[in-house]
């Protein structure tokens, strides 16, 4: 008796690709990908004929020539005579810097609210509900011009400083500015043997990482609890303050004072970023807040009350039973948010922060009328940091998760 | 199924494959003209009470769409910020583009556009309030500038400020609008843009008096009318309908005075006018009577002025070199011949 599965002896007819199932799945794949390809090429051909007719080729040397104009933020030096390109990495820079702190603000704020949110205490609880449906509910624009309206219109004029009775003071001895142009903080200055300040700072949070560790290790062998939070904390201050006032203070801070039309020296926060960053700090951690939320009550409650009947305290369970399981869950869905603030950020020209959609797609775009190759970098430019940010928090994702088998 | 897919392939790709060439035809067979105006810049392009599109590119649009159609309201005011005011045109979102534009050389050359001419010689210049006590441009070392993101304007402030040694710090704002309420609050000490505009717009704030619009004019702003590369004998209508305002106000003919000019024995006034024998404007494609429709439109160039910018409009702003050359300006259109 012969084998079933041998294939019957009829020879291949071209039909067959679409009639018999062993060819079927293959065949359909190929005919999806030639037409896709089809399509794609088609855009790309129509858009290059279609340049051609308007006289537009595609190029990116203006890149290369000089930008011409100014920008108010920047982290790295430039000026009008630097390049595009010079400018674009600014922009770059910036949209950095809103995502980085805006995603560290949102984290922070919505694990806060979002374990409040599941307080028994009802006015915390109800608190809690109503900051995350007025943010999750409101698109984030109108919170980033809301925030900026209420910092620019709300506060002192540089000039209300001025004058032996002024209308609006510094704070906290006279070093702080809030004004409706920014927030001016003293700098640190960096004087000489400060280096040595900030190595004594790195060894000591290094010690202190050892000590947590040799804490935990202690507690696991003997059961014997450290007061881990206290003694780190003053293995990274004590030997650092003692070296500071040893070396003759390295490290002076300079405050910012008004001159002519506004403030100078210290650091200068400008309302554009802060109404950018906190509004979407504030919009994500809403969303933040409700993953958390949800990670915590999809740990099975016998969890807390095993832990509750081995004589455990409530914020204990919290931080040993509860969050370390909840976490798995929370991590990949925030992956989501951080790549939302990312790219959410390019609303940055609401306010007049100048992001990389404000440089490159808007001043340098305007100024060249590359509007296709602007665009084109754009998407490159957030595609990337998309992805590189979605990887690295995989990566950390991975070693929060049970291995199985 | 395939026949489908192959028929919908075929209507993208011809739908996709338009040119632009034949836009007077374009505007014929539409029915109007589409203009691309400022989304709101007073004295220029901006509504008013009772939602009529009002100011001088506005009047300018309409002395176009008369000349075409004969009516002047056969015209459809798309409002465009700075930012996306080439790519609109060049896309072909508007025909023409009068939107208190700066002529230069490589918005001409490397955008691809043809400026039709100047309708306004503008300079930029700065607002500032009152009480802040300055008097001149040199005395803006460290002040906080509001500007308009997108523009020449920007250019020119770094230029000027770097020329003089003097720093300053921008606030980019999206539009006129938001200028000047950045500017009311405070959040700048100086909104820069051109005198025109800082003009129009401090007859609008609530206390006129209160700003200044300081003296030095820092740059050249040739503003006028433009349109795409590719179909000059559209930028050719364009430009004469522009010369034919101004010719006529160096013949003095008005709106109201229009009509009273058959039995003139100037020669080119019944070639502009179409009261004559031959048929010039034929040769671009419009009708005999096009710039007879397009003076009783609006009136001459000085009349526009005078209605959206001078005496008549409440933004006071002198004629200046915006005078004709008979009267000591720079105004002087080629002859109409």
């Amino acid at each position: 008796m012969s084998s079933p599965t041998l294939p019957p002896s009829e020879s291949f007819k071209f039909s067959m690709l679409l009639s018999d199932t062993r060819y079927r799945g293959m065949s359909l794949q190929v005919i999806t990908f030639i037409i896709f390809m089809a399509v794609f090429f088609w855009l790309v051909d129509n858009t290059i004929k279609n340049l051609a007719l308007l006289d537009k080729d595609v190029s990116f040397n203006f890149l290369w020539l000089r930008a011409g104009y100014d920008i108010n933020q920047r982290l790295i030096p430039y000026t009008s005579d630097s390049t595009h390109g010079m400018a674009a990495l600014v922009g770059i820079l910036n949209t950095l810097l809103v995502a980085f702190v805006g995603c560290i603000i949102a984290t922070v704020l919505g694990l806060f609210v979002g374990i409040l949110r599941l307080s028994k205490n009802w006015i915390v609880a109800k608190l809690m509900s109503a900051y995350i449906e007025g943010f999750r509910n409101v698109p984030v624009l109108l919170w980033i011009v809301m925030v900026f309206a209420l910092l620019t219109e709300f506060t002192p004029a540089p000039r209300a400083f001025k004058g032996a009775e002024p209308e609006a003071t510094m704070l906290f001895f006279e070093s702080v500015a809030i004004t409706n142009r920014g927030t001016y903080f003293p700098a640190p200055v960096l004087a000489e043997g400060a280096y040595w300040l900030l190595l004594c700072f790195g060894l000591s949070i290094v010690a202190s990482i050892y000590f947590i560790r040799y804490a935990n290790k202690q507690k696991k062998d003997t059961g014997k609890s450290l007061p881990k939070f206290w003694i780190s904390v003053a293995v990274i201050i004590f030997p650092t303050l003692i070296l500071f006032f040893a070396m003759g203070q390295p490290v002076s801070l300079e405050y910012p004072y008004l001159k002519g039309f506004n403030f100078k020296d210290g650091i200068h926060l400008r309302n554009s970023f802060l109404a950018l960053t906190l509004a979407l700090a504030f919009y994500t951690s809403a969303f933040i807040a409700e993953i958390v939320r949800a990670g915590i009550m999809a740990v099975s409650k016998g969890q807390s009350e095993a832990a509750a009947s081995l004589g455990l305290r409530p914020n204990k369970i919290m931080s040993l039973i509860i969050l370390p399981q909840a976490l798995r869950i929370i991590v990949p869905p925030l992956i989501s948010n951080y790549l939302n603030l990312t790219k959410n950020s390019s609303l940055a020209i609401a306010v007049g922060y100048m992001d990389v959609r404000g440089t490159l797609g808007g001043i340098t775009l305007n100024q060249t009328g590359r509007e296709l190759e602007s665009m084109l970098l754009l998407m490159g430019f957030y595609l990337a940091v998309s992805l590189s940010i979605s990887s690295f928090i995989n990566y950390f994702n991975r070693s929060f998760q049970i291995v199985v088998r | 199924m395939k026949k489908l897919f192959l028929g919908v392939l075929t209507a993208l790709a011809l739908a996709a494959s338009g040119t632009f060439a034949g836009t007077l035809d374009d505007v014929k067979a539409r029915g109007n003209l589409l203009c691309g105006v400022s989304t709101g810049a007073p004295g220029f392009a901006t509504v008013d009470d009772s939602g009529k599109d009002v100011g001088f590119d506005v009047d300018y649009c309409r002395a176009l769409a008369a000349a075409i159609f004969g009516d002047p309201m056969a015209v459809k005011f798309v409002g465009l910020t700075s930012a996306v005011r080439f790519t609109a045109l060049a896309a072909g979102e508007v025909d023409i583009l009068a939107r208190n534009t700066t002529w230069t050389y490589s918005r001409d050359t490397d955008l691809k556009q043809t400026f039709l001419g100047v309708n306004y010689y503008d300079g930029q210049g700065f607002m500032v309030k009152k009480e802040l006590g300055v008097k001149s441009t040199t005395e803006l070392d460290g002040a906080t500038v509001c500007i308009q993101v997108g523009t020449t304007t920007e250019l020119n402030l770094a230029d000027y400020f770097k020329e003089n040694g003097m720093s300053y710090e921008p606030v980019p704002t999206a539009d006129n609008a938001e200028s000047q309420q950045q500017y009311l609050a405070g959040a700048c000490d100086t909104y820069t843009t051109d005198a025109s505009a800082l003009h129009g717009t401090r007859v609008n704030l609530e206390n006129p008096d209160d700003h200044l619009v300081l003296p030095e004019i820092i740059s050249k702003e040739p503003l006028g009318p433009l349109v795409r590369h590719g179909d000059d004998n559209w930028a050719d209508i364009g430009r004469w309908v522009l010369n034919a305002l101004v010719i006529a106000e160096e013949k003095g003919i008005t709106k109201a005075n229009i009509d009273s000019w058959k039995d003139t024995k100037d020669a080119e006034i019944h070639r502009l006018l179409g009261t004559g024998d031959d048929d010039i404007l034929a040769m671009v494609g419009l009708p005999k009577n096009a710039m007879y429709n397009a003076i009783k439109a609006g009136g001459n160039y000085g009349e526009i002025f005078e209605n959206n910018l001078g005496a008549t409009s409440g933004i006071n702003i002198e004629r200046g070199v915006n005078a004709s050359w008979t009267k000591g300006g720079i105004l002087y259109s080629p002859p109409f011949r």
